[in-house]
């Protein structure tokens, strides 16, 4: 409850902040809330990958696969390339469940890897994914895409029907629901049996056999729960835009919400949310605006010998990853359990003194 | 292989075979290393796995938990085979243990560690008994239960992860070197819980290299060389035997 509270704030402050200076330079209310309706599909995107490496403690590189799949079952429910319609509503449903179903044919013959093995596997199913809908033209146009999706609609309650293209205030409601619906699961989750189970895989994986915990279900379980919530956000996100290509789909993605769980913190639901939105807003927005400030300030044309730099002219987009990467870095350097980590994860990262006092206490004994 | 008698005085004990293994063969990879182990726990005993470095200790406990299977060969629980049961199944069947070098939850607390014991269980009517049965066996775990088991003194890992074997309620408790890096009054002071459990009613196999100690509170032992089962016998009469003596107990 207090969850879904949380969500209602949030769904009404933010909104409400980016009508404050300095924001309101930036942009109208309604660029903004197009931009959190995007920022959301990360957000799920996040919160299910948060299942997979934060919870179960397994390194997912092909994470995308699974968004694929999704927008993938989407654009096959409800678009005039398949000839159905079937509404936006129960296929939410079906993407997330084709997603798991997927989750648990890759996971089942790949997790009995560890570590590495497991991160290279889930690569190479990453980069296949969109390769095959790229080169089996017939049954998804290639490189094209499927166009023409339909968009949802609440067939006039609320007086609302399709969507459309200009107002982004459903689809931030609606990204909104569908979040506060995963967050409420995903908590409860986290406290299950179930729960208590991957941390203890994810400590010591012999040690939680012996405990009687089957290590290879609960992993699945975590595969496949995490793959569901990206087909989620995978039907989401093709119905908003309207289109699916295998472009959108690359590894990219998978690095970008990983990124985006290590920086909000592994481990924690809302952690990891926070995260995905912060990179996701700084992505979209903030590195325009920052190159269109630093346009602003008409910083003269520095000549350094032959090389001249002009700073106005720098497209800060261009350099998202080398931004990323930088992040990274500092951040595993500084603050390497995240910015919002979770109790569990912040005490793995920083051995207290009495860790210390006490290995020494070990060694003495011996 | 001698014909063990039993102490009478043990209201525990009686004949009915808890564990049977015959001529259990395992491998690492190509390393043959059981090479056709034979041996039976019965129902209350401690029975211990003595044997230098590298003898097959660990490996037979590993065995018998499913975390290596056996290529040949038949391990038998209360009469049911468990040869090539898978290790998450063992807890289900009543066969509850502590690993070599304890594997404790270190980032979980105390009580947590206990919980993660219990996980398997339904019956929660009898659980609080149980962390009850544990706190009373060591009172140090109650101290600390909300500490984190990384913070324990080895001793007190040790404790920890015995009582968290015991929340899985076994019939048959493994222990794998318990006194493992200790000193040797906590080797006593574990020792002695050891023997506290069995009187409870928990059939041991222990395995050590502690082998004074071992046969100190063991009712029969087996003594393994190189994957095989040398020696066997009543511990009373291991602690005589010249052989053991030199090449376990320091002559």
């Amino acid at each position: 409850m207090t969850i879904v509270l949380a969500l209602a704030i949030t769904a009404v402050a933010l909104p409400l902040i980016v009508l404050l200076p300095p924001l309101n330079g930036f942009g109208t209310q309604r660029d903004f809330v197009g931009g959190f309706a995007d920022a959301g599909v990360f957000v799920l995107l996040a919160i299910g990958l948060n299942v997979v490496v934060g919870f179960a403690g397994l390194l997912d590189l092909g994470y995308a696969a699974f968004f694929a799949i999704g927008a993938y079952t989407y654009a096959y429910g409800a678009s005039p390339f398949s000839g159905l319609d079937i509404p936006f509503w129960p296929m939410l449903l079906v993407g997330a469940l084709v997603a798991a179903m997927f989750g648990v044919l890759l996971g089942a013959p790949t997790l009995r890897l560890r570590g590495d093995y497991l991160a290279i596997v889930t690569l190479g199913f990453g980069e296949i994914v969109p390769v095959v809908f790229l080169n089996a033209d017939t049954y998804t146009r290639g490189t094209n895409g499927i166009t023409g999706l339909s968009q949802p609609s609440l067939y006039g309650i609320f007086g609302i029907n399709g969507f459309g293209f200009t107002d982004p205030w459903p689809y931030f409601l609606t990204v909104l629901i569908v979040i506060a619906v995963a967050f409420s699961f995903l908590y409860r989750l986290q406290d299950s049996r179930v729960g208590r189970a991957w941390v203890a895989i994810r400590e010591d994986e012999l040690a939680a056999a012996s405990m009687g915990i089957n290590t290879i279900t609960t992993k699945l379980l975590a595969f496949s729960i995490g793959a569901s919530t990206s087909g989620l956000a995978g039907v989401f996100y093709a119905s908003k835009l309207s289109i699916v290509s295998p472009d959108q789909f690359g590894f990219t993605v998978s690095f970008t919400v990983l990124a985006m769980v290590v920086l909000g913190g592994m481990g924690n639901i809302w952690g990891a949310a926070a995260g995905a939105f912060i990179v996701y807003e700084i992505q979209s927005q903030g590195l325009k605006q920052l190159g269109a400030f630093v346009q602003s300030l008409h910083v003269p044309t520095l000549a350094l010998g032959p090389v001249s730099v002009n700073l106005g002219a720098i497209d800060f987009i261009n350099f998202q990853y080398l931004l990323y990467g930088l992040a990274l870095v500092l951040m595993m350097l500084l603050r390497p359990e995240g910015l919002f980590p979770s109790r569990r994860r912040r005490s793995e990262l920083h051995a207290t003194p009495d860790d210390a006092a006490d290995s020494a206490d070990v060694l003495v004994q011996a | 292989m001698t014909a063990p008698t039993f102490d009478a005085a043990r209201p525990t004990s009686d004949s009915a075979v808890v564990l049977r293994m015959t001529d259990v063969h395992s491998y690492y990879g190509n390393i043959h290393a059981l090479q056709g182990i034979s041996f039976e726990v019965r129902a209350g005993e401690i029975v211990t796995l003595l044997g230098a470095n590298g003898a097959g200790k660990t490996t037979t406990l590993k065995t018998i938990h499913g975390l290596i299977h056996a290529r040949k060969g038949r391990i038998e629980f209360e009469g049911r085979d468990i040869t090539s049961m898978p290790a998450h199944e063992h807890v289900g069947v009543g066969i509850g243990q502590s690993p070599e070098g304890r594997r404790i939850f270190s980032r979980m607390t105390v009580l947590e560690n206990l919980q993660m014991g219990a996980y398997t269980r339904r019956d929660t009517s009898t659980l609080h008994e149980d962390y009850r049965r544990v706190f009373e066996l060591f009172p140090r775990l109650e101290e600390r239960r909300d500490q984190s088991g990384g913070t324990l003194s080895g001793g007190e890992q040790q404790m920890l992860a015995i009582g968290r074997a015991l929340m899985t309620r076994p019939k048959l408790l493994l222990l794998d070197e318990p006194s493992m890096g200790l000193s040797p009054i906590l080797v006593e002071q574990i020792f002695a819980i050891i023997q506290d459990i069995n009187r409870q009613g928990t059939t041991i196999l222990l395995v050590e290299q502690n082998a004074l100690m071992a046969l100190g509170v063991a009712d029969r032992g087996y003594v393994l060389q190189t994957g095989r089962i040398v020696r066997s016998g009543e511990a009373s009469a291991l602690l005589q035997d010249e052989e053991v003596r030199k090449a376990y107990l320091g002559g």
